[in-house]
């Protein structure tokens, strides 16, 4: 045991050891446990709820809560002889930081917009993995020092945002815009492998968090023009393709080929899944939203149909890859407004009888409540005010069904919800204490003007303009899962345009966390949104999480670059 | 908008900035493109369109796959060779280079996923001008009049896009065109303290918790406004605007428009 000690000793003394001391890594099995002192995936734990158990901070003392630490991450480094490669640089207090630079591009494209956080951050043994776009560091959770950073050159893509880190053992994945699967050392921050995930040619674009499920790691892409939406699960060790899922039928005799006009159409039918879904380990079931169909707006071409998987939510089986069911949520979309919401995962009670469901509030504007074992709608509603799309009736599966006229008029049709819809990506969360699931939400209007009047249309996202009312609220809402009925709604209050409000966080400590319009963090009570807490800390971009870490629980936001951590001191 | 773009929509990217993203092909020969366009306008226009975007029975070559993974002919090639029979596309018996010249062709299209406009329509005017009037006379005239504050309102604006977007809400611009500065007088506030003071002025910035104003004399003044107190009354000109975008059908703002496009 003497040896052991000294080992310790020295290592200690080595100024990266919280570097290659930090993690011994993360067990796919690890990845089964409810959320509560670490992070452990995009949600926190599968179900996609974004409750943790941890209780220190609560209702009772929030009012206390204090910041611990702020940490800037820094955008793209130098890479003055360019190339592959590690080299040293000052940390925040000059303590050595490894910088690794990969990628497949040449280091010339430049990303304007600096970096912004737009995704969740992993917590595994005491480091916090940070993701934006073309970039990954780790940051002690205790301080939030960086301990390594990784930058990938990138060849360009939509650098819209990355919704963050997968974590199998030691490992780590990261999607970037250009397409790549990356794996780092989570110990390091040295690049294991990367592998192409899809084309770049065909201008798929990737942003998404990969999930690991056991031996699985599941990885989603986008895409703005014309191509099928697919996610594929790949090997952890290798980054070999295990299976691939297509939302849109690729062959002749696919199911849901019916409701193209052409095979041709669904090829080129889109359906993304660019945000993480969620997992049932009971049944192998990983839920997940497929995006718009494509031409987004000028439809003649996808032909009447429903356009099947698109806007749905759909189940599919880790093992094999195929899908076990679905639900549309809006057949036939035709404002790009997307179904890829993370769903969340609930075991709720429905008449009396226990069941498995999940959630999701749509970026069409309508609440759904599913059987997660058989994609059975059990409610629907309509959760925002303003949505005008769609006929005042739900058809007999519940589903909202569309106005043609409302697509979009030479003269401009005006419609309720503007392009960024009623919700989009900032995730929402679900308190088993209350029963509601709070949903981020916005009412705006646009005009939609028909641009095009070839009569075949569009490609992509083209042949419309859309132009914005500026008139616009946002909300935080809760949602009864039971009935689709809003408990409550706070409108925050705010000058100017109003923008849209991060996603969001509950835990057992009777709180819920999300940034406002304002740029404010916020703390709510759930059960009837009276505001506890602020700190008016920038515009949150991502959605606010909790870790616990030697016996203290942090809340954590970003705003743009930087990271803010809250605690307590009692 | 810009904002919510920021941080919502995440599509809805400035044009410029999304067509950037994506790899461009380096300029094609003009001389072999030129030989591919008679090549391709003999013997493939008909299925596949003159634009490559899809004609009688052919599908988009411009935004398939194949044609936007291919390089130099690589993938295209043995397509062009072999046919594809199951989905009734013949084979062409054409030289190599002569599928070279149609692959330079086809490489000279640019595929988007913010498609251009080809065939814009002339105008946005469709609506019944004497009917805006009368919708103009019952909900507009309580503020707005034709002879006062809108005389030669039309003649202000590059289109009639521009007109109806500044119509419904001002400030709401529309593409292209420069902004058009509109007589809107700026939102107040009046807060009221325990005392039963009030005061007044231009809002600046309010919250939840914060409410910032400029006072008639230039000064600043903020409160913090949590938990009720002080009492906050914003006076926003624009409000009804906003409350008649749950009113409108699509007629009444054609038809407005059409009203207000007369007022030259």
């Amino acid at each position: 045991m003497k040896t052991r000690i000294l080992v310790a000793a020295v290592t200690l003394s080595c100024a990266s050891f919280a570097a290659l001391a930090a993690t011994d890594g993360l067990e796919p099995a690890r990845l089964l446990k409810p959320l509560a002192e670490e992070w452990t995936s995009y949600s926190g734990d599968y179900s996609g709820r974004r409750y943790s158990a941890l209780t220190q901070i609560n209702q009772s003392n929030v009012k206390s809560l204090t910041l611990a630490w702020v940490s800037k991450m820094t955008g793209t480094p130098v890479t003055t002889g360019g190339g592959r490669g590690a080299a040293g640089v000052a940390g925040p207090a000059g303590r050595a930081s490894t910088l690794t630079i990969g990628g497949e591009g040449t280091g010339e494209v430049v990303v304007g917009g600096g970096v912004s956080v737009k995704g969740s951050i992993l917590e595994v043994d005491g480091v916090l993995y940070v993701s934006a776009p073309d970039h990954a560091w780790a940051i002690d959770a205790h301080d939030g020092h960086e301990l390594w950073h990784y930058f990938w050159k990138t060849k360009g893509g939509t650098h819209i945002g990355n919704r963050g880190l997968g974590m199998w053992n030691r490992y780590l994945y990261m999607e970037t815009p250009d397409d790549y699967l990356v794996s780092l050392d989570a110990r390091t921050g040295k690049e294991r492998w990367h592998k192409e995930i899809a084309s770049f040619a065909q201008q798929y674009f990737s942003t998404t968090a990969p999930v690991v499920v056991g031996n699985h790691v599941l990885v989603g892409t986008g895409n703005d023009l014309d191509a099928p939406g697919f996610l594929q699960s790949v090997d952890p060790e290798t980054g070999a393709l295990q299976w691939k899922f297509y939302a849109v039928p690729m062959n002749p005799g696919d199911p849901g080929l019916e409701t193209w006009k052409s095979l041709d159409a669904a090829r080129h039918g889109g359906g993304q899944m660019w945000l993480p879904g969620s997992y049932d380990p009971e049944t192998h079931l990983y839920i997940v939203g497929t995006g718009n169909p494509t031409p987004a707006y000028t439809s003649q071409a996808r032909g009447e149909g429903d356009n099947l998987f698109t806007c749905a939510i759909v189940a599919i089986n880790v093992d094999t890859g195929k899908m076990a069911w679905y639900y549309q949520t809006s057949p036939h979309d035709t404002h790009d407004w997307d179904s890829a919401q993370t769903p969340v995962l609930v075991d709720g009670e429905i008449n009396g009888n226990r069941r498995k469901l999940v959630l999701t509030a749509s970026r069409n504007g309508y609440y759904f409540t599913l059987d997660r074992t058989t994609g059975e709608r059990i409610v629907s509603s309509k959760f925002s005010d303003t949505v005008n799309w769609a006929q005042p009736e739900l058809n007999r599966l519940g589903q909202p069904v569309r106005l043609p006229e409302k697509d979009y008029h030479i003269a401009g049709a005006l419609v309720s919800s503007a392009n960024g819809g009623a919700t989009n990506w900032p995730p929402p969360a679900f308190s088993p204490d209350t029963g509601l699931l709070y949903v981020p939400t916005a009412e705006t209007y646009a005009m939609y003007y028909l641009t095009e009047t070839d009569p075949r249309g569009a490609m992509g996202l083209g042949g419309k303009e859309e132009i914005g009312l500026g008139a616009s609220s946002s909300y935080m809402t809760a949602i009864d899962y039971k009935t689709g009925r809003i408990v409550w709604k706070h409108k925050y209050r705010t000058s100017g345009s109003a923008r849209a409000a991060s996603g969001v966080l509950t835990t057992a400590g009777k709180l819920l966390f999300g940034g406002d319009p304002s740029g404010n963090l916020v703390a709510f009570d759930p059960a009837n949104g009276n505001i506890l807490w602020h700190s008016a800390i920038g515009q949150v971009t991502n959605a606010p999480q909790t870790y616990m870490v030697d016996g203290r629980q942090y809340v954590l936001a970003a705003a743009g670059d930087t990271l803010y951590a809250f605690a307590l001191y009692q | 908008m810009a904002a919510v773009a920021a941080l919502i929509a995440e599509t809805a990217l400035p044009l410029g900035a999304q067509r950037r993203d994506f790899p461009t092909r380096p300029p094609g020969d003009p001389a072999a493109i030129e030989r591919g366009k008679a090549l391709y306008t003999v013997n493939c226009t008909f299925c596949h369109g003159p634009d490559i975007r899809g004609g009688d029975g052919g599908p988009s070559l411009l935004r398939a796959g194949t044609v936007l993974d291919d390089q130099k002919g690589e993938l295209i090639a043995p397509i062009v060779k072999e046919g594809r029979a199951d989905r009734g596309m013949p084979k062409f018996s054409f030289s190599d280079d002569q599928i070279g010249d149609i692959v330079a062709f086809l490489h000279s299209f640019t595929a988007a996923g913010y498609d251009e406009s080809r065939m814009k329509p002339p105008s946005i005017l469709v609506g019944d001008a004497k009917a805006g009037a009368a919708y103009f006379g019952a909900k507009c005239a309580a503020c707005h009049s034709v002879a006062g504050d809108l005389r030669g309102f039309a003649a202000k604006f590059a289109d009639e896009k521009q007109l109806q977007q500044n119509w419904l809400m001002p400030g709401s611009g529309g593409r292209g065109a420069a902004p058009v500065k509109l007589n809107v007088p700026p939102t107040t506030v009046t807060v009221t303290l325990a005392s039963g003071e009030k005061v007044e002025g231009v809002l600046d910035r309010m919250d939840d918790f914060v409410v910032a104003l400029t006072q008639k004399d230039g000064t600043h003044r903020s409160f913090r406004t949590s938990g009720g107190s002080p009492a906050v009354e914003v006076h926003d000109p624009l409000q009804p605007h906003k409350d008649l975008l749950r009113v409108y059908t699509d007629k009444d703002i054609h038809d407005v428009t059409a009203y207000l496009a007369t007022l030259k």
